[in-house]
């Protein structure tokens, strides 16, 4: 499109302007976590690490993420392998509610968190409590499953949908069975799918509360539910400010593993 | 042979069995994902709004399980419940605006105008935010906007005062957080628009505006809508952005979970509200065909 000058740059300076209001907060959560003054104000008297230190020995936050990791691991799992199944059944099989399927698969993360949570908050305690199982890790693996399955499905189904069975029929023509052509033509084939699909998940379930809060029980705290249940003290906030920063840091590694990724999975879509 | 040809044996007549019948593939691929998502998600979800129908004891606040529409009654007769139902769909609707209106310029700057070869460099700067956890952007938004925050030490040079905190800081907040879900398909949308199109409708003594209203925009609705999707369903479900930058902000989200522990019933009559605007809202995205882009 043939823009005028003054078009060009009133989108260029709006653009700018977006991006800046994107990146400030994010720099802001960096630069506080220095902030020597505990109720964060602007601009700041100084620099500090001595905040960072605090944090590396806080017993809480520690055991949080350890929490957090195991969840978003468990959860991964569990989505990587149901995602798949459904993403094959979908794209290979015509069946009765195949389109209902597809609908049902995206509703976990379309609807809101809080429904999700309280139906199975109920759930669980009816079900899985006369057996025993109380909620903690366990139920959070499985409430976050439940979301996660979806980024894996969409991812598996895109690189399903643009890989020609022909390579499968050609393996099974050369004599490979089954599961040897499933083992040497279609898995490396959608490797990096399931790569970017879990890296994903874990994403997700490593930055999920509302669901978490229903289904973790009052002795499970991941590192979110930690952040909310100590954001509002004061006597916390310099702490919850490292681990904010940490968290923002930390979000490089996976932007950096996506990039590495083959494209058409790379992160585009994060549902 | 040594004692693993049997069991080759059985992998091979396995698979020669699963390749003859289709039917037996496909049980077996949906048996696990069906029993989870059906079964365990979709019961649950069931389950929760069947007991929307019952009641609680006011003395006791024991589930009492009779039948009765008393709560879908209490929900569109009393008051509060209405206004607040109206509010959090107009703050859905406000944040899904509100993004639309700022993703649109930094979509055509990426898609459009910014050298090609910076091109997938952006979009890794769209994507960044999005892997940033949720909760620390609305705690650095509640530092942001505090008092003796950055937008006070900013705006009060100026003689104006910031928002604080309450229903203009949450959409704010809400417009933060999802901003990159409609950037993205933006991009996308108007990266795939031909140049010819452009020229041709130049070419017809078309000017800019025009252009816009009348190519750009058609085109780029499907977008706008998968966009919408995350914009709306995310606003409309939070409570978690309200409780932390909102005051004393009540959306639909916060009185469902007010009454969860008093009132069950209640709150599962609540929840079917936002339940059902968002499953007409992608029933109704799905038929632009917005859906099977994201």
């Amino acid at each position: 499109m043939n823009l005028s000058r003054p078009a060009r740059i009133a989108l260029r300076t709006a653009a700018g302007l977006g991006f800046a209001v994107i990146y400030i907060p994010l720099f802001l959560v960096l630069i506080n976590s220095l902030n020597p003054d505990r109720s964060s104000g602007w601009p700041p008297p100084g620099i500090t690490f001595h905040w960072w230190a605090d944090a590396w020995g806080n017993a809480g936050a520690r055991h949080a993420l350890v929490t957090s990791l195991k969840a978003g691991l468990g959860a991964t799992a569990a989505a990587l392998v149901l995602g798949t199944l459904i993403a094959f059944a979908i794209q290979r099989f015509k069946f009765f509610g195949r389109e209902a399927l597809s609908f049902v698969v995206v509703l976990p993360i379309a609807l809101p968190g809080i429904v999700t949570g309280v139906a199975l908050n109920t759930a669980f305690r009816t079900v899985l409590e006369p057996f025993g199982v109380g909620l903690g890790l366990f139920t959070v693996v499985v409430g976050h499953a439940t979301f996660c399955v979806v980024v894996v499905y969409n991812n598996v189904i895109a690189r399903l949908r643009r890989m020609p069975g022909s390579y499968e029929e050609a393996a099974m023509d050369l004599g490979a069975s089954t599961f040897r052509a499933f083992v040497d033509i279609t898995f490396p084939l959608v490797r990096s799918a399931l790569v970017a699909g879990g890296l994903l998940a874990f994403a997700l379930s490593f930055d999920e509360i509302i669901v978490t809060t229903f289904t973790a029980g009052p002795n499970t705290q991941t590192l979110p539910i930690w952040i909310f249940s100590n954001m509002a003290r004061p006597q916390q906030a310099p702490v919850v400010n490292v681990v904010a920063a940490v968290l923002v840091l930390l979000s490089v590694i996976p932007i950096y593993l996506a990039q590495r990724l083959s494209s058409d999975t790379a992160s585009g879509s994060r549902i | 042979m040594t004692k693993t040809a049997p069991a080759a044996g059985f992998v091979r007549r396995l698979a020669g069995t699963l390749h003859r019948r289709p039917r037996l593939q496909l049980s077996l691929l949906l048996s696990a994902p069906l029993t989870w998502l059906v079964l365990a998600y979709l019961g649950s979800l069931v389950a929760l709004f069947m007991s929307a129908f019952w009641t609680t004891d006011t003395f006791t606040s024991n589930v009492v399980k009779i039948w009765s529409t008393d709560n879908f009654k209490t929900l569109l007769t009393a008051g509060v419940y209405r206004e607040v139902a109206l509010r959090s769909v107009g703050v859905a609707l406000a944040v899904t605006v509100i993004c639309a209106v700022i993703a649109f310029p930094v979509a055509f700057f990426t898609a459009r105008i910014a050298a090609p070869r910076w091109r997938p460099l952006l979009v890794v700067a769209i994507l960044t935010p999005l892997w940033a956890s949720y909760l620390v952007k609305a705690y650095a938004w509640r530092i942001i906007l505090a008092e003796g925050g950055l937008l006070e030490w900013l705006l009060s040079p100026l003689g104006l005062d910031g928002p604080g905190y309450g229903l203009t800081a949450t959409i704010l907040v809400l417009t933060y957080l999802w901003l990159p879900y409609m950037i993205l398909p933006m991009h996308t949308g108007l990266e795939q628009i031909p140049d010819s199109v452009l020229d041709a409708s130049a070419d017809l003594g078309a000017r800019t505006g025009r252009t816009f209203r009348s190519v750009v925009l058609p085109i780029l609705l499907p977008s706008i809508a998968a966009g919408s999707v995350f914009t709306f369903s995310l606003s409309l479900g939070d409570y978690i952005s309200v409780q932390i930058v909102g005051g004393k902000t009540q959306l639909i989200g916060n009185l469902i979970y007010s009454n969860i522990t008093l009132d069950l019933p209640l709150a599962a009559a609540l929840g079917t509200v936002p339940v059902v605007i968002i499953v007409f809202y992608l029933l109704a995205v799905r038929r632009t065909g917005a859906l099977s882009s994201l």
